[in-house]
């Protein structure tokens, strides 16, 4: 009998006879920047998974098809619920403001996403892409810098912090204040969501809206609160609706992909060397690194009439949710789907989400993500891992690592 | 080499000429509006959408089973829509016309 013991670090194999425990073969070392898929078996085996939540279960979509057909029905499978409620875990109990356009459904959804649209656009500028790459050089100049550096707090967030400036369009200041929140801004360190960290960004966002209001600028506060809806200008409640998900959508996310990138180029330095001498594979492998990354899990809908999700029955006003993280790992589309491929040609990758409701900052995190790559194959020889704390999400049923709680590291320049 | 032409959403003619590479990368690098390729073209984002003339549809060829699955998403895809990432550049397709859907 073959015995699987495995902790983050090594799995072990142990071999158990009747009498005797022989140990102990030491087959696999598993990567520090290896983020396993925890629902292949329920995937391949039945299709969908159940985690409870806040006693409003989830029926979770694991396959590619059924998450994409899913996201594109918006009638039975409904964003427009009561605010938070889409969201896993469930943020009903902690806000009342809606999120726009992200909780609005077609057709009015397309409305609102017309007007925000050509604002979430500006990362195509190169102007855009010249300021962003200059703060990227600079925060990889001042880790350079230190003998060692926490990845999580000490680059990733100050990163999105700053490159958030240039997507508001609001003095680079500001991001000092936004870094001083720390990494739990949205969420307390434990399962349960924390309402009154919530309550910092909400006050914060209320008294930007207030000073746009009064004396407007070129930022996006005052760009929403001049825009035209259905005849009308936006009201300060749309306008927050639409700066709560700039903050919240791109905070986690684009931090646990950049801390995940550099792990992988850390242990990777292959890839690194790779990025230096095929630059341009660079955004394939950025939209490689989302898809294995998948840095949102999963997001929901309330089903609105009684129907089946890949065979099983959904229940009017019960949620489902869409997981990208498991899409993304589908071997019926993916092939070696648990391996980062750098210049992976068809990626029909779900990580920004698919469909209506695809993710609105996308185009600025593809930019973060291309433009951190090239400064790392540009400025950096070598990295390496000192220690770290894996951040796994308790998913009921799945465990899932999504990045790391810390990770320090020791970034070393490129000698030419 | 071949010669491209794109219509744009305001009916504005522009003719590229390129000889390897995807489609959608010329437009993108010539700037034609509408052709965004946010995802590079790995047929992931669908922000490359075009309409093939019929009569070119020949020269292009139909959309691979991937894309059709994109561009389902999209209420204005009709037989002749293609993402233009897709769409290699070879002498073969010299001459054809899109009209860009967005």
């Amino acid at each position: 009998m073959l015995k699987k013991v495995t902790d983050s670090d090594f799995e072990i194999l142990i071999f158990v006879f009747p009498q005797k425990v022989y140990p102990i073969i030491h087959i696999a070392y598993m990567k520090k920047s290896e983020f396993p898929d925890p629902f292949e078996k329920t995937r391949e085996a039945k299709g969908y998974g159940e985690m409870n939540d806040q006693d409003d279960p989830v029926t979770m979509l694991l396959r590619h098809k059924d998450v994409r057909k899913t996201a594109h029905n918006y009638k039975t499978f409904q964003s427009g619920a009561a605010p938070g409620r889409i969201v896993i875990p469930s943020e009903v109990n902690i806000r009342d403001t809606r999120q726009i356009p992200f909780e609005v459904d077609p057709p009015v959804h397309k409305e609102y996403r017309s007007i925000v649209e050509p604002w979430f656009k500006r990362p195509l500028q190169p102007e855009y892409q010249e300021k962003l790459a200059k703060q990227i050089a600079n925060i990889i100049e001042e880790v350079l810098q230190e003998d060692s550096v926490e990845v999580v707090t000490g680059l990733a967030l100050k990163l999105q912090s700053r490159a958030l400036t240039l997507l508001l369009n609001t003095p680079f200041d500001e991001s000092e204040k936004w870094i001083s929140w720390g990494t739990h801004v949205f969420r307390s360190e434990g399962e349960a969501l924390d309402g009154d960290k919530a309550n910092i960004l909400y006050d914060y966002i209320d008294a930007q809206i207030d000073r746009a209001a009064k004396s407007p600028t070129d930022d996006m506060y005052s760009v929403l609160l001049d825009s035209e809806f259905e005849g009308r200008k936006l009201t300060k409640e749309e306008v927050k609706g639409v700066m709560v998900l700039t903050f919240a959508g791109g905070r986690d996310t684009v931090i646990n992909a950049v801390t995940n990138a550099i792990a992988y180029l850390a242990e990777n330095p292959e890839s690194l060397e790779r990025l230096r001498n095929e630059p341009e594979i660079t955004g394939k492998t950025v939209e490689e690194m989302i898809r294995y990354f998948s840095p949102l899990t999963q997001m929901g809908r309330v089903v609105t009439e009684d129907t089946f999700v890949c065979e099983h029955a959904a229940k009017a006003d019960t949620r489902v949710s869409l997981c990208w993280a498991s899409a993304n790992r589908d071997a019926a589309v993916f092939e070696n789907p648990n391996e980062i491929v750098m210049d992976r040609k068809i990626n029909p990758h779900v990580g920004f989400g698919f469909s209506h409701h695809n993710c609105l900052g996308a185009t600025h995190a593809r930019q973060i993500m291309k433009i951190l790559l090239q400064t790392l194959a540009e400025k950096i020889g070598s990295f390496e891992i000192l220690d770290y704390e894996e951040n796994i999400e308790d998913l009921h049923h799945f465990k899932r690592k999504v990045g790391f709680h810390s990770i320090n590291m020791k970034f070393n320049p490129l000698t030419k | 080499m071949a010669k491209i032409t794109f219509i744009t959403n305001d009916e504005e003619t522009i003719t590229l000429e390129g000889t390897s590479g995807s489609v959608m990368a010329l437009a993108v690098d010539n700037g034609v509006p509408g052709i965004d390729g946010d995802c590079g073209g790995v047929c992931s984002c669908a922000t490359c959408h075009v309409h093939v003339a019929p009569e070119d549809m020949e020269k292009t060829g139909s959309a691979s089973e991937i894309e059709t699955d994109m561009l389902e998403l999209d209420d204005n895809a009709d037989e002749y829509s293609r993402l233009c990432c897709q769409i290699e550049i070879t002498d073969a397709i010299d001459g054809v016309v899109l009209k860009v859907a967005k």
